[in-house]
């Protein structure tokens, strides 16, 4: 037993906190996250070159990682910052491209930022009524708020093909592609597709989609606990500093007792995340995935709730970061399946 | 970050595992199992047993009979106790009042009392809340005052548990009431048999007897049974309340709980189908076991700090708050899966063949409303989060 991280995930953690920190502050970040293109491609290339992306894709892929653990530190360190680059995107796509053998320098190195629909307009988490469909190698159909798609080069696309699901690759240009920006930062687009060209990446690819769901509920949800606990701080700071009746409201202990169950619920948090990295890509990793994915929507909507709560007004405004950190932890929530829709996956289960 | 035990720690879990198998009498484990009352026989044979092994005193060096074991032991001897439905062991001699002695106590002290807590000689209990004095510990009022070689005590303590099988209390006293409160208490080890101790129970909740009011009038003790310095009882409560945690969270109970409450939705029905199939209680039953495997990392994170670090650190407070409530609500859901069938008063239907709780669930109503204490002893939960409020906010 060891919850430390390992020397070279340390190490990784460090140069991704001292770059975000340096490079991507929150000023900034609110500068790039809400005008187009949603996301600072300067700053992609320098993530990329400081390893944040072969840190998601193991050896035999061309990467140096690849883990739940490696993918958790990464996510994390985005977190902290509320960093826009669509890293879920490439992320998600390695995954599958891993499944399929199939060559991802282009990926790894950022040269190619990939993007990939799943859900659909009215199909958001359930991939069994998707409609999107391959015919003669071509696409048609519609994926809806397909994360990073505003930026992306490529798409992967799942579809129905003949009885089973496929993964198709298609170009950008190739799609009809309608991006725009989010509520809580980033960007996503609506991808339309009519008899588009597409190339056939995997067949039979429920598992590998699944895994790549996976792996991006792992990642979500560490984003969720790094931008969680720098919420947090920042709310005990403001219980410090705030003085009303003539003294610290961090002296009133309904205040302080709400302060230490928004504390109480991110260690939770912390821990299903650390339990489901441990499973990815096993047996049972889609089961400790959705019990991740419902704890983390839970403690997510009261750490932000409570945060704003506890701020007052202040936290109503667009100036003050911590309304930024509330907007994404709550908006996590709606993306790969939200608090009850995986409730009710363990309930099945 | 790896969350395996070492092949030293599952050969321990298997020896502890094997030795429950071997040694654990069936009607203990039956007791346990269905809620039935432990009685002081039942404990003292079990406390034998375990003392035979030389594994009773679980948190004691080997110097003073101890196992010797750090908290990863620790945690697998309470996970594996669990899981063979074996009782508790009654903590106040053990686990309490013996790491004082070891570190407060004279070598006198030690060397009568210590094997006898072992041995089962004596039974103790603790003397800790009063009626004034709950959560704010330090306003306790009964009075110590010195008299030639002895010390005389008046005043009353509430809340004693097992009071009613205890040879010794050990008691924190009022020994200067002219300074700041913490700093005028001692603490004092009174044998019950003293003339002018007298117990009476307390009835609880759910009908049972397990907790007393203690009343002392002119009780002399010889000035000896002091333990650590005049008035400096108080630091010697607070090594207690930090001492020995890593069990609290209870997470070997709440396991066994979880699989009884899905067992039970499986026999019970509700409208033509077993209750597990019903949407809203599964939701409920998932809830619960989502927490509670947060939990279990939680425990073995902290488990991997304290014995990083020689000690468990403030945040096991959270195990108190998170291990409690999510007990109770394994409880409040087996109580609600049986419905009315919990409402009978437990033993009311003995002796008819017409039971309507399935085996072993006649007692979980009461089990749901005994438990209810958990998140007010041993430090409430509102008084962990005053402990962490300070500890970890800096508030």
């Amino acid at each position: 037993m060891n919850f430390d991280l390992t020397e070279d995930r340390q190490m990784l953690q460090d140069s991704l906190r001292r770059y975000l920190g340096d490079k991507y502050p929150v000023e900034h970040r609110n500068k790039v996250a809400y005008a187009e293109p949603f996301h600072d491609p300067s700053k992609w290339d320098e993530l990329v070159e400081l390893g944040a992306l072969y840190a998601l894709a193991g050896e035999d892929a061309g990467g140096m990682g690849g883990t739940g653990f490696d993918i958790s530190v990464v996510f994390e360190e985005l977190g902290r910052t509320l960093c826009p680059e669509p890293v879920l995107g490439a992320l998600m796509a390695s995954r599958i491209l891993s499944a399929a053998g199939a060559d991802q320098e282009a990926l790894l190195s950022g040269a190619t930022k990939y993007a990939v629909g799943l859900g659909e307009l009215d199909a958001p988490y359930d991939l069994s009524q998707m409609t999107t469909e391959a015919k003669g190698g071509k696409l048609s159909g519609r994926k809806s708020i397909v994360y990073g798609g505003q930026a992306a080069d490529g798409f992967l696309i799942a579809a129905k093909d003949g009885g089973s699901v496929s993964v198709y690759s298609v170009k950008a240009e190739d799609a009809s592609v309608t991006g725009y920006g989010m509520m809580d930062g980033g960007g996503a687009a609506e991808v339309v597709l009519e008899d588009a060209p597409a190339e056939l990446v995997l067949k039979d690819a429920d598992a590998a989609i699944q895994d790549a769901i996976n792996a991006g509920i792992v990642a979500l949800c560490s984003e969720a606990v790094g931008a969680m606990e720098v919420l947090h701080k920042m709310t005990v700071e403001y219980l410090g500093q705030r003085k009303q009746f003539g003294r610290p409201i961090g002296t009133f202990q309904v205040l302080q007792h709400r302060a230490v169950d928004m504390l109480t619920e991110i260690v939770q948090a912390r821990s299903i995340v650390i339990k489901a990295a441990s499973e990815l890509g096993g047996a049972d990793a889609s089961r400790y995935c959705s019990m991740a994915k419902n704890l983390i929507g839970r403690a997510g909507r009261q750490v932000a709730e409570e945060a704003i709560q506890m701020h007052g007004g202040i936290a109503m405004t667009w100036e003050y970061p911590g309304s930024h950190y509330a907007k994404r932890i709550i908006m996590i929530d709606a993306q790969l399946g939200d608090t009850d829709y995986h409730l009710m996956q363990v309930a099945a289960a | 970050m790896d969350l395996t035990f070492t092949p030293e720690e599952e050969a321990f879990r298997q020896e502890v595992r094997d030795f429950f198998k071997e040694n654990l009498p069936d009607d203990i484990r039956d007791a346990v199992k269905n809620g039935g009352e432990l009685t002081k026989s039942i404990m003292e044979r079990y406390h034998a047993i375990l003392n035979k092994k030389g594994w009773l005193a679980v948190t004691w060096p080997e110097e003073y009979g101890g196992p010797g074991w750090g908290p990863v032991e620790r945690h697998i001897f309470d996970e594996e106790s669990c899981r063979a439905y074996a009782p508790r062991i009654v903590p106040f001699g053990l686990s309490m009042l013996g790491p004082v002695l070891q570190k407060f106590g004279t070598k006198e002290q030690k060397d009568y009392y210590l094997p006898r807590i072992l041995n089962g000689d004596d039974w103790w209990c603790q003397g800790y809340s009063e009626p004034g004095a709950g959560s704010d510990l330090a306003s306790l009022k009964t009075r110590a005052v010195k008299d030639g070689d002895e010390w005389v005590i008046n005043g009353q303590k509430t809340w004693t548990t097992l009071g009613q099988h205890a040879d010794w209390i050990f008691c924190l006293v009022r020994t200067d009431p002219d300074v700041k409160q913490q700093e005028g208490i001692s603490f004092i080890l009174v044998d019950m048999k003293t003339p002018g101790v007298e117990v009476r129970p307390i009835k609880l909740i759910e009908g049972g007897h397990e907790v007393n009011e203690v009343f002392f009038t002119d009780v002399r003790v010889p000035l000896k049974n002091l333990v650590g310095e005049e008035n400096k009882g108080w630091t010697i409560a607070k090594y207690l309340l930090t001492h020995e945690r890593t069990g609290i969270a209870g997470v070997g109970f709440s396991m066994l709980e979880l699989e009884e409450v899905k067992e039970l939705a499986k026999k019970v029905m509700r409208n033509g189908k077993p209750l597990a199939e019903d949407p809203l209680f599964a939701a409920r039953v998932a809830q619960a076991e989502i927490d509670l495997e947060a939990m279990k990392i939680t425990n073995l994170r902290m488990l991997f700090t304290a014995q990083k670090q020689g000690a468990p650190g403030p945040e096991t407070s959270i195990l108190k708050i998170k291990g409690t409530v999510i007990n109770q609500e394994l409880k409040d859901l087996k109580r609600r899966a049986l419905g009315p069938n919990a409402a009978p008063f437990p033993g009311s239907l003995k002796g008819s063949n017409l039971d309507v709780a399935p085996a072993g669930h006649a007692n979980d109503a009461a089990r749901y409303f005994n438990n209810r204490k958990t998140s007010i002893f041993g430090g409430s939960n509102e008084i962990q989060r005053n402990i962490l409020t300070k500890t970890m906010l800096g508030l």
